[in-house]
C-alpha cells in the first residue's frame, strides 16, 4: 500500500500544520521540512510506520513529562507513610494500639497464614487511610447526576455508618455512561420492562444447553450489523469474555504481542491460554514491529519452528491512559507480517466515529480488516456483557468451543432488550435523530473539557478526541483530598491510585458523558479550578512532548518550527 | 447465610474462577476432587498452583495425598511453614450429582492444617432445612469452612455469584479479586430479583421439604427404566442419565442420547444433554441427559416425564 506524500498538493508549498486546509487531504500535527516535503512529492515509497498517509486526521496525543520536583516529593510522601505504616505494625503487634482488622480464628492460629504479611502492608496503612473515596454506594440511576449515600467513619475507616442522609444530585463525572444510556425512564426502559414481564429475569442454564434464546440470536445479528461484520455472539460478562475466548482461539504454539497497558482480562485471557506473551512498549509501533519481525526471523524460542499464528492484542480506548490506539499503522503491520489482529472496543463502542461505531469508524477504516473485534456493552449501551465480531467461521467455531458457550449462562432477557434498543437508537433505526445527537454532545463534550482543563494548567493524559480524561495528582496525600473536596462540592469523580497505576502516577480519572449538559460542565471546571488552586495540582509547563520514545529521523516528522 | 460478610460478582462463572487465584499462588497446594467443574479447573489454572487431584469422593485417597505432603514437609520445614494448603470440593457436584462427606472433610482439615473452599452452586437453595447449603445439610459450625462460593443462576434464578465467610478471609478479594476490581458490577435489576429471591426463601422454609419430596419421587421413578442408569444421590435436584452399555464410542453414544432428547422433545418434555469442552477438561464425564426437577412441576408431571422418558429410551434403546 503506497501511502500518499504529505505534501500539500493545492497549494503547492511546503505544509504548515493546521493551516491548509484541503479535502481528504493528509494532515498530522507535525511541519514537513521543505526538503522532506520535496522528496516526498517527488514519489518514493514511504516507510509504512510513517504517519504520512495512514491518518486522516490529526492524532494528538500527548503524555506530559512529571516535574522532577513533583516526583521527588511522591517518593518522599510514600517514603513517610511506609515509615508510619511500620511504626502502626509494631504499635499493633504489641498491642499499644487496639487492632481493628479482622483477624484469624482461635482454632487455626497454627494454620499457614492465608496472607502474607508485606501483601496486607499496602492495604493496612496506606489503603485504609483514604477508602471512604471507593465503593461509594449510589441510590439512583448512574447518569449525569447521581445521589450518594452519605457515611461516616468514626474509627478513621475501618469501619463504616449510614447516617441515613443522602447527597442528592451529585454531577457525575465517574460513571462509564458515554452516551448517556443509563437512564430509568424513556424507551429503553419500557422495552425491557416488557421483556422482563414476559421472560423472567434469570436463564438457568448455559447457551449450548437449554439456554438459547431467540432474543440471543436477534442480539447477534444486530450487532453483527452494527459493526460491519459477518457474525457476532454475545457474552453475559466483558471480563469473561476476553478470557475465556482468547484461551479458546490460541494455545500453545502460538505467540500474542500485548501492549504493555492491556487490561486485566486480556492478560488473564492470555496467560490461560498458554502461549508465549511479548509485551510491546504503550503505543509504539516501532517496538510491535521489531517484535514482529524478530518472532518471523527466530521462530519459537527453542526449535526455531515458526509460530502457529501471530495474535496482536490491542485496545481502543486504554481506560487508564486516555490514549488511543494507532489503528491504521496496526493494521498495515498486520498485513505485512501477517499476523491477526484483537481490537478490544471496551470503551471505545459508541464513544469514538462519526456514527458511534467505535474506533474503526473514527479512522474510516474498514471493520473487515480487524480480525476479532470485541467489545462490551457496559459502557455506551447501559447494559452489562460482552461481544466478539468477526468472519462467520470464527463465530461458529467459538459457539462451539467457547468456554462461556459451554459452561456459564447466558445473558438475562431484559438485559438483552436493553442492549437492543440503545443499538437501534445509536444506529437512527428507531425513527429518531436521538443517536446521532448523543455522539455529536459527547464529542463536543470532550474536546471542550479538555480544552479548558489543559488551558487551566493541570497535567492531562491521552488523545484529544478520548472521552476518558486522566488529570494527574501523583502525591499519594492529595488522592484522598481530591476525592473529599469534590464530593464537598457536589461532584463525584474517581480517584485511581496503585496498584491500577504505577505508584508514582496517581490520577484522577474523569468520563465524560452526552448526558453531560454545558452548564453541568462548566460547573464542575469552576469546582476544578478552585480544588487545583487549594491543592495545587496545576503542574502543567505546557511543554508537551510528542508520545513517544521512538527515534527522531528525517524522514518521520519534525517539530513545528513557529 | 449466617456468616460475617459476603462479596457479589457479577457473573457466576467468574466467581470462583476469581475468588481461587485471589488466595493460593504459585507455590501453594491444592487439592480437588477430580469432578470439579470447569470453573474451578480454570480458577486453579490461573493461580498456577501445584495441583493434586484425589479420586471423587473418596476420602481415603485424600488423606493418602495428605499424609505424602505431610512427609514432604518434614524434609523441608522452612519451605513448609510457607506454602499455604486448600482443599476444594463442591456441595453437590455438577458432574455427578453426589454430595461430599463434609464431616470427614472437616476432620482432615484439622489433622492436615489445610483450609477448606466450598463450592454450593447447586446445592445453595437445595438442602439443609432452610436452604443454607450442605453446611446447615450436615450440621456443620459454618466457620469452619474458609470461604462458600455459589452462583444465583441456579436455586435464585438471577445472574451472578458470590462468596461468603469470615471478614478476614472475604474482605481480602475486595482489592485482589479480578472479576471484582476489573469488571463492571451487577446490574441493579438483577441484584433486586436476587434480594427477592432470598426473601422468599426465608420466608417459606416449607419448599425445601417439598423440593426434597420431588427429587426423591423422580429419582425412584426413573430407576426402573432398561438401558439407561441413573447417576446421581436422591437428595440431588439434578441427576444424570447415563447409558448402561456405551458403545464403545463417545460420538456413537451422544448421538443416541440425542436421539432420546429428541423424541422426548416432541413429546413435550424438555431435556438436554450436558455439555463439556471435550478437549478441555482434566476428567471427561461420559455422556449423560440432565434431568433437573423444580418445585413448580406436579406429580401428575413428574409421572409424565418418566414415564415418556422410559417409552422413548425403549424404543430408542433396543
Amino acid at each position: 500500500m503506497r501511502p500518499d506524500p504529505g505534501g500539500c498538493f493545492c497549494c503547492r508549498r511546503p505544509v504548515r500544520a493546521n493551516s491548509c486546509v484541503a479535502n481528504g487531504e493528509v494532515r498530522n500535527g507535525y511541519v514537513r521540512s521543505s526538503a522532506a516535503a520535496a522528496a516526498a512529492a517527488a514519489g518514493q515509497i514511504h516507510h509504512v510506520t510513517q504517519n504520512g498517509g495512514l491518518y486522516k486526521r490529526p492524532f494528538n496525543e500527548g503524555f506530559e513529562e512529571t516535574p522532577m520536583l513533583v516526583a521527588v516529593l511522591t517518593y518522599v510522601g510514600y517514603g513517610v507513610l511506609t515509615l508510619f505504616g511500620y511504626l502502626r505494625d509494631f504499635l499493633r503487634h504489641w498491642r499499644i494500639e487496639k487492632c481493628h482488622h479482622a483477624t484469624e480464628r482461635e482454632e487455626q492460629k497454627d494454620f499457614v497464614s492465608l496472607y502474607q504479611d508485606f501483601e496486607n502492608f499496602y492495604t493496612r496503612n496506606l489503603y485504609m487511610r483514604i477508602r471512604d473515596n471507593w465503593n461509594r454506594p449510589i441510590c439512583s440511576v448512574p447518569g449525569a447526576r447521581v445521589d450518594i449515600m452519605e457515611r461516616q467513619s468514626h474509627d478513621y475507616n475501618w469501619s463504616f455508618k449510614y447516617t441515613g442522609n443522602v447527597i442528592k444530585d451529585v454531577i457525575n463525572m465517574g460513571s462509564y455512561n458515554y452516551l448517556g444510556f443509563a437512564r430509568n425512564t424513556g424507551p429503553c426502559q419500557e422495552a425491557a420492562a416488557r421483556v422482563l414481564e414476559e421472560y423472567g429475569v434469570g436463564v438457568c442454564s448455559t447457551r449450548q444447553e437449554i439456554g438459547n434464546l431467540d432474543k440471543h440470536e436477534g442480539l447477534e445479528k444486530l450487532v453483527a450489523s452494527f459493526l460491519g461484520v459477518e457474525a457476532a455472539m454475545a457474552y453475559g460478562m466483558g471480563f469473561a469474555t476476553n478470557s475465556m475466548n482468547i484461551p479458546a482461539l490460541v494455545s500453545k504454539g502460538c505467540l500474542i504481542l500485548s501492549d504493555e497497558l492491556n487490561h486485566a482480562s486480556l492478560v488473564l485471557g492470555a496467560r490461560l491460554s498458554g502461549a508465549t506473551i511479548r509485551v510491546f512498549k504503550h503505543n509504539n509501533m516501532q517496538s510491535l514491529e521489531k517484535l514482529l519481525k524478530d518472532a518471523i526471523v527466530y521462530g519459537q524460542p527453542r526449535t526455531r519452528r515458526p509460530w502457529k499464528k501471530i495474535l496482536i492484542l490491542v485496545e481502543g480506548i486504554y481506560s487508564m491512559e486516555g490514549s488511543i490506539v494507532r489503528l491504521p499503522e496496526v493494521i498495515a503491520l498486520k498485513k505485512k507480517y501477517k499476523a491477526y489482529l484483537y481490537l478490544d472496543e471496551a470503551h471505545s463502542i459508541g464513544a469514538l466515529g462519526p456514527t458511534g461505531r467505535g474506533v474503526v469508524d473514527y479512522f474510516g477504516l474498514d471493520p473487515e480488516d480487524v480480525d476479532i473485534m470485541m467489545g462490551t456493552f457496559t459502557k455506551s449501551f447501559g447494559a452489562s456483557g460482552g461481544y466478539i465480531g468477526g468472519k462467520k467461521a470464527l463465530i461458529d467455531y467459538l459457539r462451539t468451543h467457547s468456554h462461556s458457550a459451554v459452561y456459564a449462562t447466558s445473558l438475562s432477557p431484559p438485559v438483552v432488550e436493553q442492549i437492543v434498543t440503545s443499538m437501534k437508537c445509536i444506529m437512527g433505526q428507531d425513527g429518531t435523530t436521538l443517536g446521532k445527537e448523543c455522539i455529536q454532545q459527547l464529542a463536543e463534550n470532550v474536546r471542550y473539557f479538555r480544552r479548558r482543563l489543559k488551558s487551566m494548567g493541570f497535567i492531562i493524559y491521552g488523545n484529544e478526541d478520548s472521552p476518558v480524561v486522566p488529570l494527574m495528582l501523583y502525591m499519594p496525600a492529595k488522592i484522598g483530598a481530591f476525592g473529599r473536596e469534590m464530593l464537598k462540592r457536589n461532584i463525584g469523580v474517581v480517584v485511581v491510585g496503585f496498584p491500577a497505576t504505577p505508584i508514582i502516577e496517581s490520577r484522577a480519572r474523569f468520563c465524560l458523558s452526552a448526558a453531560h449538559t454545558r452548564e453541568m460542565l462548566d460547573t464542575a471546571l469552576k469546582e476544578i479550578d478552585e480544588v487545583g488552586d487549594l491543592l495545587h495540582l496545576k503542574y502543567s509547563r505546557h511543554r508537551s512532548v510528542p508520545l513517544l520514545d521512538r527515534p527522531f529521523d528525517e524522514t518521520t516528522y519534525e517539530e513545528t518550527e513557529d | 447465610m449466617k456468616t460475617e460478610e459476603a462479596i457479589i460478582y457479577s457473573y457466576g462463572f467468574a466467581t470462583i474462577a476469581s475468588a481461587i487465584p485471589a488466595y493460593s499462588k504459585r507455590g501453594d497446594i491444592v487439592f480437588v476432587d477430580k469432578a470439579a467443574c470447569f470453573a474451578i479447573q480454570k480458577g486453579l489454572q490461573a493461580s498456577r498452583s501445584d495441583i493434586k487431584l484425589f479420586n471423587h469422593n473418596d476420602m481415603d485417597d485424600l488423606e493418602r495425598l495428605l499424609k505424602e505432603q505431610e512427609i514432604e514437609d518434614q524434609k523441608n520445614p522452612r519451605k513448609a511453614r510457607v506454602t499455604r494448603r486448600f482443599i476444594i470440593v463442591e456441595g453437590l457436584y455438577m458432574n455427578t450429582g453426589t454430595v461430599c462427606p463434609l464431616p470427614e472433610l472437616v476432620k482432615l482439615k484439622y489433622k492436615y492444617k489445610a483450609r477448606i473452599f466450598l463450592e454450593e452452586s447447586l446445592s445453595f437453595g437445595v438442602l439443609g432445612e432452610h436452604g443454607r447449603g450442605v453446611t446447615e445439610h450436615f450440621g456443620i459450625n459454618i466457620d469452619d469452612i474458609d470461604l462458600i462460593s455459589a452462583n444465583m443462576e441456579n436455586s435464585l434464578a438471577s445472574i451472578g455469584g458470590f462468596c461468603c465467610g469470615r471478614s478476614f478471609v472475604i474482605d481480602h478479594q475486595r482489592l485482589s479479586g479480578q472479576g471484582y476490581c476489573f469488571s463492571a458490577s451487577l446490574p441493579p435489576l438483577l441484584a433486586a430479583a436476587a434480594i427477592e429471591a432470598l426473601n422468599i426463601m426465608e420466608e417459606n422454609p416449607g419448599i425445601f421439604a417439598v423440593l426434597k419430596e420431588k427429587c426423591k419421587r423422580i429419582h425412584k421413578a426413573l430407576q426402573g427404566i432398561p438401558g439407561l442408569k441413573v447417576v446421581g444421590e436422591s437428595i440431588s435436584p439434578a441427576l444424570h442419565l447415563q447409558l448402561e452399555e456405551t458403545t464403545g464410542c463417545r460420538e456413537r453414544d451422544v448421538k443416541l442420547l440425542q436421539e432420546i432428547v429428541n423424541q422426548c422433545m416432541d413429546r413435550g418434555i424438555a431435556l438436554t444433554q450436558a455439555r463439556y469442552l471435550e478437549k478441555e477438561e482434566k476428567y471427561l464425564p461420559p455422556p449423560s441427559i440432565r434431568v433437573v426437577v423444580t418445585v413448580e412441576q406436579t406429580e401428575e408431571e413428574l409421572e409424565k416425564a418418566a414415564s415418556t422418558i422410559s417409552e422413548v429410551a425403549q424404543t430408542v434403546l433396543l
